[in-house]
């Protein structure tokens, strides 16, 4: 289990292949399905063109709130293991946000844990979002929508 | 009686709105969130938009803060 809030910019493929590199040795031959979810900071949102994109957080209360959002999952969908990786800081577009991994033994696991970790990420880690706009205006955006078809 | 200082965190569109990170209380009793945001913030009620949490884990307005803990108000988080 791993998490991560860096500045830097990141790889998220370059962060599944070494973070494979170990898992497979960890639950060699236990490995029968992997999900992720790669968010990336667009152009536009809200009706605005957006130039920039600036993530606050928590220090201290955001890792503890990802850690426990992996524990928890982990126990309720049996994963074999979970990955988070967050950008803060500068986003510069085409940049990826967010990285959340699931590893499991069957796919319904991997597909639902991915997919819950995603929505419970957004509506329960401190992380603010601010944006510029093509006027140079700054907005924060005011809350995030439910990512479920339905 | 004795006090201790009980750190006061604001977070993001709150932190611009209040017009600093953080306010510094010296305590000597338990009070609820909002009773400390009603002292921090000349009587107002606190708003029901805003999240709290002490020493980094979600609370409620009715929550007791010690003396000494950490609080933190913040908007709507809005990550991922």
């Amino acid at each position: 289990m791993s998490v991560i809030i860096q500045h830097q910019s990141f790889s998220p493929y370059e962060v599944l292949q070494d973070h494979e590199r170990t898992l497979f040795v960890t639950h060699a031959g236990k490995v029968g399905a992997a999900n992720h979810f790669i968010g990336t900071m667009r152009d536009f949102n809200e009706g605005s063109d957006v130039t920039g994109l600036t993530l606050e957080y928590y220090p201290g209360m955001t890792e503890k709130v990802l850690q426990n959002l992996c524990e928890r999952h982990m126990a309720k969908y049996g994963c074999l293991d979970i990955v988070v990786h967050h950008r803060v800081g500068e986003i510069q577009r085409d940049e990826a946000i967010v990285l959340v991994a699931v590893w499991s033994s069957h796919r319904a696991e991997a597909f639902a844990a991915c997919q819950s970790m995603m929505e419970a990420l957004k509506s329960e880690a401190p992380f603010w979002k601010k944006e510029t706009l093509q006027s140079n205006e700054t907005r924060w955006v005011a809350k995030n929508t439910s990512g479920v078809f339905g | 009686m004795t006090f201790s200082t009980t750190v006061i965190k604001y977070f993001a569109s709150l932190r611009e709105k209040v017009g600093r990170a953080e306010d510094v209380l010296d305590m000597s009793e338990p009070a609820t969130v909002a009773e400390l945001w009603q002292r921090l913030h000349d009587d107002a009620l606190l708003p029901d938009t805003l999240r709290v949490a002490i020493n980094h884990e979600f609370a409620m307005p009715d929550d007791m803060v010690q003396p000494g803990d950490e609080i933190a108000f913040f908007p709507p988080v809005t990550g991922g």
